[in-house]
């Protein structure tokens, strides 16, 4: 039985399995092995493909033949189907379509351990909860695994799995993520951020040659645009005692902004042509038109002397040459709508837009509410600005409003368009000339959709000593809240303090106690603090108290912890007092336990996950 | 008394003794007997008398019409399969089977667009297709002694013995590897593309 490390990319839109093989000593250099997932393509049809699209459909009793969603592995499914079909079908038949199971399973506001998806489903229609169908796409791609790797007897439940989740991800979806993955059947399970991935896979493909191009001093900045999200990094390389380090120091916010919204965009911009002509196009023509939107987008990016693509939408009926439309996507739309529409050039100190909701809203995904990604950039890097400050080896003789960095690494299918690449690097080295900084270069060479489940492997063999990790720990400090005793007054919420329990950067496999404070936790009933995370404040210690966490912007709250003590055999409703210690796990999990004054007792804290109230 | 008999071909005496007692006997008590006998003995073939039962009634029609399936290998199912993942990515059937004479010039253009990128996709993924001759059309070149006349077919002047100076027309195409994935075996493979009802 060989022993693999496997990295997996649970992405919104697509999932990526790649391996390598552990007992080998050296690494996988450019070579970097990726698995086939065959999937049902169409009816009766399972055809291998490099990617699992992240869609599940629940099909109505009568709708498919039987056995016509049969896999190699289980001949008689007929209740569900992942993959391909899945996304092609669930297109023309969207109330029974699982999608976006990711972006869910980060959204504080429902609960999501319940079957809520699809989204506002019909009576008849099965849900399931953004949990179970992250569990049913890993379950699938241990499926696949096991069935290619049956002969050799090494299936992926006896492996090193390493699972990436987006860095904005917080400490509750974190959780969720690592139980859909025991839910699949994968035992030995570690978590990696997304851009953590993508720098590995580009060290991997450059092999030593990777420290001419990161020297201690520089600054990474890891800008993942995918299909549905965006997600901002900075790594600072260190030189700690003569050996070069790489820390990660920031993360961003969980930005639902991607490579499907400027689709979007592009195909409304089309259609209102087809409007002014007196066309109206039906809700499965204009996802036609959105897939040809993104098929003239990539031509035209790759030809820069094309001035326009032709556009034809395939009408249902049998008569292809009598049902299609025609329009045409030139050059200057392309550039109003994608340059300046997603990527205008701004400046540092200008925040992204958020309109005022009013009144009533749909509840659905919180999608950003404005599509500038250079705006959403800028927010993050003037949040940062006193990221960098502990890693420097001079102080700065001027204080700077945004983090500076020297280099940037780009991921996602959106930047496989080099203009785009070129627009953010203009904008990016605009802001830094104007505070007298160097321009950034762009860290070449990465392969922009596999990096990330390519990078997830390679972190699996670095786990064993090889090569070079980044540290980093938590990317938020963790706080509980308090409630604090004040006088009643109508209408006015006592404040809320926050204890912090886990500092900024608490490394894996370390443990803090909190220094004492009088919690008394009452045995036998269920017990509820707030939570609390902050990605700014990286001074504060464990067992800082601040004063009013609630109307802060430096803090956003989590999920609550809610827990019921078992009582111990004496009177319930009693009242024990506790001290609380937080722990960090080998696998990136951060815990918090109760452990009893003065007894043997110790309770574990877990995040209630379920909705708001 | 009703008696059937099956035609012998040579009834012996004993059986032909008994017959003549028996139709004496019938002949005597039985007028429907008599008036069935009377053309035999006038040598008239007759039908033998059917009492009167109602037409069976007609077999129920079958539920849905399915013939029985013929198997993969007589339905060419392989060939099947190709041009239904022709049909889904590319819409390739619907664009043979439209009437092109109707239709202007853009309009075919626009649709050969649509089967193009989709067809297109297909043989990209499923089989690897290269050119037989990699020189560039218009090109001398000089076909060898020996060479293979079915990868290499000459036209024009065609006299005398190889080797042979001659200019490319067309490249040719060979299919170096065909991965094509297979149509569960419980599905029928002559159904190209199944009818869309919008509910």
């Amino acid at each position: 039985m060989s022993r693999y490390s496997i990295g997996i990319d649970l992405g919104t839109t697509h999932c990526a399995v790649s391996y390598l093989n552990l007992d080998s000593s050296t690494s996988r250099g450019a070579e970097q092995t990726m698995l086939p997932i065959p999937q049902v393509t169409a009816l009766g049809v399972v055809d291998a493909k490099p990617l699992l699209s992240s869609f599940l459909y629940l099909p109505n009793a009568n709708e498919f033949p039987a056995g016509a969603l049969a896999l190699p592995w289980d001949p008689s499914r007929s209740d569900w189907v992942v993959g391909e079909f899945a996304r092609s079908h669930g297109s023309k038949s969207p109330t029974r379509l699982v999608s976006s199971a990711k972006s869910w399973l980060c959204h504080a506001g429902v609960d999501r351990q319940s079957g809520i998806l699809p989204w506002q489903a019909p009576e008849d229609v099965q849900r399931i909860s953004p949990l179970e169908a992250s569990s049913r796409y890993l379950s699938h791609l241990r499926e696949a695994w096991d069935h290619q790797h049956a002969v050799e007897d090494s299936p992926m439940s006896e492996q090193e799995v390493v699972l990436t989740v987006p860095a904005s991800f917080d400490a509750a979806a974190r959780d969720l993520t690592l139980t859909a993955a025991l839910n699949a059947g994968l035992k030995n399970v570690t978590l990696l951020e997304e851009p953590q991935a993508a720098l590995y896979a580009w060290c991997e493909s450059l092999g030593e040659r990777f420290r001419k191009h990161a020297r201690p001093g520089d600054v990474i900045l890891v800008v993942d645009v995918g299909g549905g999200t965006s997600d901002f990094s900075l790594i600072a390389v260190t030189d700690q005692g003569g050996e070069v380090e790489l820390t990660r120091v920031a993360v961003g916010d969980h930005i639902l902004l991607g490579g499907d919204n400027m689709d979007l965009a592009l195909a409304h911009t089309v259609n209102q042509r087809f409007a002014a002509n007196g066309k109206r196009l039906d809700p499965w023509q204009f996802n036609a038109l959105t897939f040809a939107c993104r098929a003239a987008k990539e031509q035209l990016f790759a030809n820069p002397e094309l001035p326009h693509v032709p556009l034809a939408i395939p009408g249902r009926g049998s008569s292809l040459m009598g049902g299609t439309l025609r329009a045409e996507l030139g050059r200057d739309e392309l550039n109003t709508v994608l340059a300046e529409g997603f990527f205008p050039v701004t400046t540092i100190n200008l925040l992204p837009r958020t309109a005022r909701r009013t009144g009533l809203t749909q509840m659905a995904l919180p999608y950003a509410q404005d599509a500038a990604v250079t705006r959403h950039l800028a927010a993050f890097l003037t949040r940062q600005a006193g990221a960098l400050a502990r890693h420097q080896s001079t102080p700065d003789s001027q204080p700077k409003s945004f983090a500076h960095p020297t280099s940037v690494l780009f991921n996602g299918g959106v930047f496989k368009a080099n203009p785009l690449r070129q627009r953010v690097l203009t904008v990016l080295n605009q802001w830094l000339a104007a505070e007298g900084g160097q321009p950034a270069k762009e860290l070449e060479g990465a392969d922009l959709d596999l990096a990330v489940a390519r990078g997830a492997a390679y972190y699996g063999w670095v786990r064993h000593g090889h090569g070079l990790r980044i540290r980093g720990g938590t990317a938020r400090a963790y706080y509980v809240g308090i409630e604090t005793a004040m006088p009643a007054v109508p209408g006015m919420e006592p404040p809320v303090k926050g204890l912090c329990v886990a500092p900024f950067g608490m490394e894996e496999g370390t443990q803090a106690d909190v220094p004492p404070q009088e919690f008394g936790l009452v045995v036998g009933e269920a017990t509820r603090f707030r939570f609390f995370a902050s990605s700014v404040r990286r001074d504060d210690k464990v067992g800082t108290m601040i004063e009013d966490v609630d109307w802060n912007n430096d803090f956003e709250e989590t999920a609550p912890i809610e827990t019921t003590l078992p009582s111990t055999g004496t009177s319930s409703d009693q009242l024990i007092p506790v001290n609380l210690q937080a722990a960090v796990t080998e696998l990136g999990m951060l815990e918090l336990r109760c452990i009893e004054k003065s007894g043997p007792g110790s309770w574990k804290l877990e995040l209630n996950v379920r909705m708001k109230e | 008394m009703d008696m059937q008999h099956q035609h012998q071909s040579n009834p012996g005496l004993l059986a032909r003794l008994k017959v003549a007692l028996a139709c004496f006997s019938k002949a005597l008590s039985d007028g429907a007997f008599v008036n069935q006998v009377t053309p035999l003995l006038h040598g008239v073939p007759t039908t033998p008398a059917i009492p009167h039962v109602p037409p069976p009634p007609l077999p129920p029609p079958p539920a849905a019409v399915v013939p029985a399936k013929p198997s993969p290998e007589e339905l060419q199912a392989s060939a099947l399969n190709l041009l239904a993942l022709l049909q889904r990515e590319g819409r390739l059937v619907d664009f043979l089977q439209d009437d092109v004479t109707s239709y202007s010039d853009a309009d075919v253009g626009a649709a050969a667009r649509i089967v193009h990128s989709g067809c297109r996709k297909v043989l990209l993924q499923s089989l690897s297709l290269e050119p037989v001759l990699k020189d560039s059309e218009g090109a001398a070149i000089q076909v060898p002694l020996g060479f293979d006349p079915q990868r290499i077919r000459l036209t024009g002047n065609v006299t005398g013995t190889p080797p042979f100076r001659g200019s490319l027309k067309h490249h040719g195409w060979i299919a170096t590897s065909v991965k094509l994935p297979t149509l569960a075996a419980s599905l029928d493979a002559r159904i190209l593309a199944p009818a869309e009802v919008e509910i």
